[in-house]
C-alpha cells in the first residue's frame, strides 16, 4: 500500500504541473469570443496614481452605458507589458501612458488614431497637441504636460539667473562662502548612476546649439538627419565639458535625480534642475523656492527641455474599441477629468480650460508652463531607442573630462550604425 | 538562456544547478511522500480514500484545463491535456510501474520548464520577431489601413446615434449646425425627416428606426467599427458611440498585387523581411513576423559589432566568472574553516551573520551596493574618506562588481563548505597529526581534496551561473564605464549584458536576434561546463 501514497503525492505534483502546462500553452488565446457577448467590460490600464482618480469616472461611464468597467493598476514596465499582452489578446481597451510610446505602439499596430475636430484639438496647449500627433495623426488624448525647470532657493539666491553662466557664478560664490556644498543640483546621471541622463541634459545641449534629429515636413523628427557628431554638437558639448568635473565642477557624474533633489531639499545647493514631480518633495522640505525656466548659456540658443505628455490611448486589439473610443474622446477628454487628475497630482494639465483652473489654484503651474515655452516634445519615433544608450554614455565621457570631439564623433557613429543596421 | 534560470530552486546569486532545479523539486515531493507512507498501515481506508481523491483530482484538473481549450478550438492544447491525463491514469492506476511513478512528474516538469523554453527560444531565433514584427501579415495590413484613415480637413463632425432597421446597423447622423438628420448605411447616406433631437443635438428617435441603448450598441462594437458610410470622396465612420467623422483611408491593401497603395506610391510586400517596401527603399512601419531561417544565427556571428568586440568581452566575462567562483569559494571555505575550529566561540552568531547576505534579496542588495559606490554621496568613499571614482574607471568598476558578487556569493560557499567539513572524519586529521604533518600539510593533503570533492560540481554550476550573471553587472554598473571613443562596449560588460543592449537598443526589441545570441551563449556555457564536469571526475580518481 506504500505505493498508493507515492502515487498520491506524485499525482499532486503532476496535477499541478499538468494544469500549469496547459494553462501556459493556451492562456494567450483562451477567451476572445466567449466574453464579449455576455457583457462588455471596458478595461483600462493605468499607473497607481491615475487609476485611483480615473476609477469613479470609469464607473460612472459604465453605469451610464450599462456595461462594466475595470481599472487595472500596472505599476511597472507598462509599455512592454501592454505590447506583450495586446499581442496575446489579453490587453486592455484603454491605456494611460506617455506620448513617446506612440512610435513603438504604432509600429506594432497596437493603438488607434483618434479623430478630433480642429476645434477640439485647439483646446489643448500646442506642445501637447504636437506631442500626440505622429505621422500626421492624433494617437492619444493628452491630459498632462511635464517639463524641466530650474528650482531656486530664494534665501540663498534671491535673483533668478539670466544665463547658466550666471547660475554657475552664483553657485560657486555660495560654495566658496560655505553656504552650499554644490554649485547646482543637476541630474547628470540616470538613477543607476552609470550612464548619463539625456533627458535632463538636453536643455544645455540645445542651448549650446546641438540637436538630436532634424524635423520632417509633417513635424515628426527625421531620423535621416542626425545631429549628433556634427560640429554644432561638438561645440555644445565643449560648453558642457567646461562645466564638468575637469572644468567648473558644476556638473558631476555622481548627481542623480534623487540625490540632486535631496541636496536641494537640505539646502546643500541653491539650484535644482527638475520637473514638477519634485514639487511635493521641495514643499515638504520647507525650502523657500521659486521656479523659472532653465537658463540658456550666455549668448547661446534657448535651453529647450524635453516635454513629456501623458495621454490616453485606445488599444487596437481591445475587445470594445467603440466603447473605448467613446470613453477616451468624450469622458476622459473632459474638463472634469483633467481637473480631477490635477487635483490628484500637480502636473500641468494639457487642456487649456483645466490649465487655467490649475494655474489659479497653484502659481507653480504657470511657472512650469512658462518653462515649457521653448520645450520640444520628447521624440516619439521608434528610432529614439538607438539614441539613448550612446548619448547617455557620451554625456558621462564629456562630464568626466574626456576629450570632447572624439567622444561626440564616436557617439554619432554608434547612433548612425544602430539606425542603419535595422533600417 | 535567462528563461531557464527562473526555474532554479532559488533564483539567486550562487548558481544552484539551474538545469535540474525544476525537476528536482518534483522528485523531492515524491520522495517525502514515500517516507511518510511507511507509517500508515497497508490497505487502510485512508489510503484508499487518498488514492480515489488523487485520481479524481487528476481528472478534475484535466477537465478544468480542457474546457477553455475546447471552447477556443485549440486542438493541440486538448491533445496535450488528453495525452498527459492518459499517461497519468495509466501510470498511477496500477500498483506496478513504480519507476514511472517517479519519472512521470519529473519528466513532465522537465518538459514544461526546461525543454519547452529551450525549443521555444530556438524557434524564435529562426524568425524576425521583434518590435514592428510581432503579429501576422493580416494584422499588419489591418493596422496600416486603420491608421491611414484621415479626417477630411475642415469637415463637419456628426453627432452619432446607433440604431437598427430590421436587424441591420444604421448610423443616425445629426449635423448640429444645420439641425438635419441623416441615416447612414453601407449603401450610402440619405436625409430623414421626423427625427427627434435630444440634448447635444443627437437624434433620440426616428421613424422606422430602433435606437440602440448604449449597452446594445457596445455589444455590436465591432460592427460599428467596421461600418463606413460612403459619401463623396470619403466615408463617414464612427468615432466612439456618439460621434462620427468624415474621413478617407489614405492607404489600401490590394490583394492582386500584394501591395499597399496610397496616393501615387506603392509599397510591395516583402515576404522575406516581413514588411511593405517602396521602390525608394522606404518601408511602412508596421510589419509582420516571418521565418528568416538561419539569418539571425549567421548575423550574430558575422555582425561586425559583435565580432570586433567579442574577444575582449569574452575574456573579461571568463575572468569575471572564474574570479567570482574562485573568490567566493576561497572566502567561503576560509570562513567555514575558521568557524569549524573546535576552540571557536560564538559560532552560531557568526554563522548567522555570514549567511545574512545570502538571506537578503539580491536584487535590492545590488542596488544598495551601486549607490554605496557613488563618488560624492556613496557610503564607501564617505566611510573611508576617499574620493575614488569607483564605477567610473575600468579597473575600479571591475573590482567593484567582483566585490559585490563576492559579498553576495560567499555565504553560499560557506554553507556548503561548512556542511562538507562536518563529513570529513576527524581520525584522518588526527592520524596525520600523529605522523607529524603540519597544519598546512593537513589542510592541503586531507581537508582540501575532500572538500573539493563536495564543492567541485557546485563550482562548475556556479561558474555557469556567473558567466551569465546579468543582474550582477547590469544593476551595478549597467556594463559601464564606457570608453569615450566607443560608447557601445563597457568595461564590465558580460556577453549577456552586451548582447542585451545590442538586441534591444537599436530600433526596439529584436527577439529573434536576442534568441539567436542566447543560443550561442548557451553553447559557450555548455562547453565550458562539460569540460568542468570532466575535471570533477578527475578529482574522484585522485581519491
Amino acid at each position: 500500500m506504500r505505493r498508493s501514497f507515492v502515487a498520491l503525492t506524485a499525482c499532486l505534483t503532476l496535477t499541478a504541473c499538468g494544469g500549469g502546462t496547459a494553462g501556459g500553452e493556451t492562456s494567450g488565446d483562451a477567451s476572445p469570443a466567449g466574453q464579449a457577448a455576455s457583457s462588455a467590460t471596458l478595461t483600462i490600464w493605468a499607473d497607481q496614481m491615475r487609476s485611483a482618480t480615473l476609477k469613479p469616472f470609469a464607473e460612472a461611464f459604465a453605469k451610464e452605458n450599462g456595461i462594466k468597467a475595470e481599472v487595472v493598476v500596472v505599476a511597472q514596465n507598462q509599455q512592454q507589458t501592454f505590447v506583450t499582452a495586446s499581442q496575446a489578446g489579453k490587453g486592455p481597451d484603454v491605456l494611460v501612458g506617455a506620448h513617446d510610446w506612440i512610435g513603438n505602439l504604432v509600429q506594432n499596430g497596437l493603438i488607434e488614431p483618434i479623430q478630433m475636430t480642429e476645434d477640439r484639438l485647439s483646446g489643448y496647449v500646442d506642445v501637447a497637441r504636437k506631442a500626440v500627433t505622429y505621422d500626421g495623426q492624433v494617437y492619444g488624448v493628452p491630459y498632462a504636460v511635464e517639463n524641466l525647470a530650474l528650482y531656486r532657493n530664494t534665501d540663498l539666491a534671491p535673483e533668478a539667473p539670466k544665463t547658466f553662466d550666471d547660475l554657475v557664478a552664483t553657485g560657486r560664490e555660495l560654495k566658496e562662502q560655505g553656504k552650499v556644498k554644490e554649485i547646482v543640483g543637476y541630474p547628470v546621471s540616470q538613477q543607476n548612476g552609470q550612464s548619463g541622463d539625456t533627458y535632463h541634459l538636453y536643455p544645455l545641449y540645445t542651448s549650446g546649439g546641438g540637436h538630436l534629429f532634424g524635423t520632417k515636413p509633417n513635424g515628426d523628427p527625421d531620423p535621416a538627419d542626425l545631429g549628433v557628431g556634427t560640429p554644432a554638437s561638438v561645440a555644445a558639448f565643449e560648453k558642457i565639458a567646461a562645466l564638468g568635473e575637469k572644468g567648473a565642477g558644476a556638473l558631476k557624474r555622481s548627481f542623480t535625480s534623487d540625490n540632486s533633489a535631496a541636496m536641494f531639499a537640505e539646502g546643500k545647493t541653491a539650484f535644482l534642475v527638475s520637473g514638477p514631480w519634485r514639487l511635493a518633495d521641495v514643499r515638504t522640505a520647507g525650502v523657500k523656492y521659486d521656479v523659472t525656466p532653465v537658463p540658456p548659456f550666455k549668448g547661446g540658443g534657448p535651453a529647450r527641455s524635453f516635454v513629456g505628455v501623458q495621454a490616453f490611448f485606445v488599444a487596437s486589439k481591445g475587445r470594445n474599441k467603440a466603447l473605448a473610443q467613446e470613453f477616451v474622446t468624450n469622458t476622459l477628454a473632459s474638463d472634469e477629468v483633467a481637473k480631477a487628475l490635477f487635483d490628484a497630482e500637480p502636473r500641468m494639465p494639457a487642456l487649456r480650460t483645466a490649465l487655467e483652473y490649475a494655474a489659479a489654484k497653484d502659481p507653480d503651474v504657470a511657472k512650469f508652463e512658462a518653462a515649457a515655452k521653448d520645450g520640444v516634445p520628447l521624440p516619439a519615433i521608434p528610432q529614439m531607442v538607438a539614441v539613448w544608450q550612446p548619448f547617455n554614455a557620451l554625456i558621462h565621457s564629456v562630464v568626466k573630462g574626456d576629450p570632447v570631439e572624439p567622444a561626440v564623433k564616436a557617439a554619432g557613429k554608434a547612433i548612425a550604425e544602430q539606425l542603419g543596421q535595422a533600417g | 538562456m535567462t528563461v531557464t534560470h527562473g526555474s532554479g530552486l532559488r533564483p539567486g546569486r550562487h548558481g544552484s544547478p539551474s538545469g535540474s532545479g525544476g525537476a528536482a523539486s518534483g522528485g523531492g515531493g515524491a520522495r517525502s511522500g514515500a517516507g511518510r507512507s511507511r507509517t500508515t498501515g497497508p490497505g487502510s481506508t485512508a489510503a484508499t480514500l487518498g488514492r480515489v481523491l488523487a485520481l479524481g483530482l487528476i481528472v478534475g484538473v484535466a477537465l478544468w484545463a480542457a474546457a477553455p481549450l475546447v471552447s477556443a478550438g485549440n486542438r493541440l492544447g486538448v491533445g496535450i491535456v488528453a495525452v498527459v491525463t492518459a499517461a497519468a491514469l495509466y501510470v498511477y492506476l496500477s500498483p506496478r510501474r513504480l519507476p514511472a511513478k517517479y519519472l512521470l512528474p519529473t519528466t513532465l516538469l522537465l518538459l514544461a520548464f526546461q525543454v519547452f523554453p529551450v525549443l521555444y527560444t530556438m524557434s524564435l531565433a529562426l524568425t524576425n520577431v521583434g518590435d514592428g514584427h510581432l503579429g501576422t501579415k493580416q494584422e499588419a495590413i489591418a493596422a496600416i489601413e486603420a491608421s491611414s484613415v484621415r479626417r477630411e480637413a475642415g469637415s463637419a463632425e456628426y453627432r452619432l446615434t446607433v440604431a437598427e432597421q430590421g436587424g441591420a446597423l444604421v448610423f443616425l447622423l445629426a449635423d448640429p449646425a444645420r439641425r438635419r438628420a441623416y441615416a447612414g448605411t453601407a449603401d450610402g447616406l440619405r436625409e430623414i425627416g421626423g427625427a427627434t433631437f435630444g440634448p447635444g443635438g443627437r437624434v433620440t428617435a426616428a421613424d422606422g428606426y430602433t435606437v440602440l441603448t448604449p449597452a446594445q450598441a457596445a455589444a455590436r462594437g465591432e460592427e460599428i467599427g467596421s461600418l463606413s458610410v460612403p459619401v463623396d470622396g470619403g466615408a463617414i465612420r464612427a468615432q466612439g458611440l456618439t460621434r462620427a467623422y468624415e474621413g478617407r483611408a489614405t492607404l489600401a491593401y490590394d490583394a492582386d498585387c500584394d501591395c499597399v497603395k496610397g496616393g501615387n506610391r506603392v509599397w510591395r510586400a516583402d515576404d522575406e523581411h516581413g514588411r511593405f517596401t517602396a521602390p525608394d527603399g522606404g518601408a511602412l512601419p508596421q510589419g509582420w513576423k516571418v521565418g528568416v531561417g538561419w539569418a539571425n544565427l549567421t548575423a550574430a556571428v558575422t555582425n561586425p559589432k559583435i565580432n570586433t568586440h567579442f574577444l575582449g568581452v569574452f575574456a573579461w566575462n571568463l575572468f569575471y566568472a572564474v574570479a567570482v567562483v574562485g573568490l567566493t569559494a576561497a572566502l567561503g571555505v576560509a570562513a567555514a574553516l575558521v568557524l569549524h575550529h573546535p576552540r571557536m566561540r560564538g559560532v552560531r552568531i557568526y554563522r548567522t551573520l555570514i549567511v545574512l547576505p545570502y538571506a537578503m534579496p539580491a536584487f535590492a542588495m545590488l542596488l544598495v551596493w551601486r549607490d554605496m559606490f557613488n563618488t560624492d554621496f556613496g557610503l564607501v568613499n564617505r566611510l573611508l574618506g576617499l574620493d575614488v571614482d569607483w564605477l567610473g574607471t575600468p579597473l575600479t568598476a571591475r573590482a567593484s562588481v567582483l566585490l559585490v558578487q563576492l559579498w553576495l556569493g560567499f555565504p553560499y560557499m560557506f554553507l556548503v563548505a561548512t556542511g562538507a567539513l562536518q563529513t570529513i572524519p576527524a581520525e584522518y586529521l588526527e592520524a596525520a597529526q600523529v605522523d607529524g604533518a603540519s597544519a598546512w600539510q593537513r589542510f592541503r593533503t586531507i581537508t582540501l581534496p575532500l572538500l573539493l570533492l563536495a564543492l567541485a560540481p557546485l563550482l562548475v554550476s556556479s561558474f555557469a551561473f556567473n558567466f551569465n550573471n546579468f543582474n550582477g553587472v547590469f544593476l551595478v554598473t549597467a556594463g559601464g564605464p564606457f570608453p569615450s571613443d566607443n560608447p557601445t562596449v563597457g568595461a564590465t560588460d558580460l556577453l549577456i549584458t552586451y548582447t542585451f543592449r545590442l538586441a534591444f537598443g537599436q530600433q526596439g526589441a529584436q527577439y529573434g536576434l536576442a534568441s539567436a545570441i542566447s543560443i550561442y551563449v548557451y553553447l559557450i556555457v555548455a562547453v565550458i561546463s562539460v569540460a568542468g564536469f570532466r575535471r570533477t571526475r578527475a578529482f574522484k580518481e585522485v581519491r
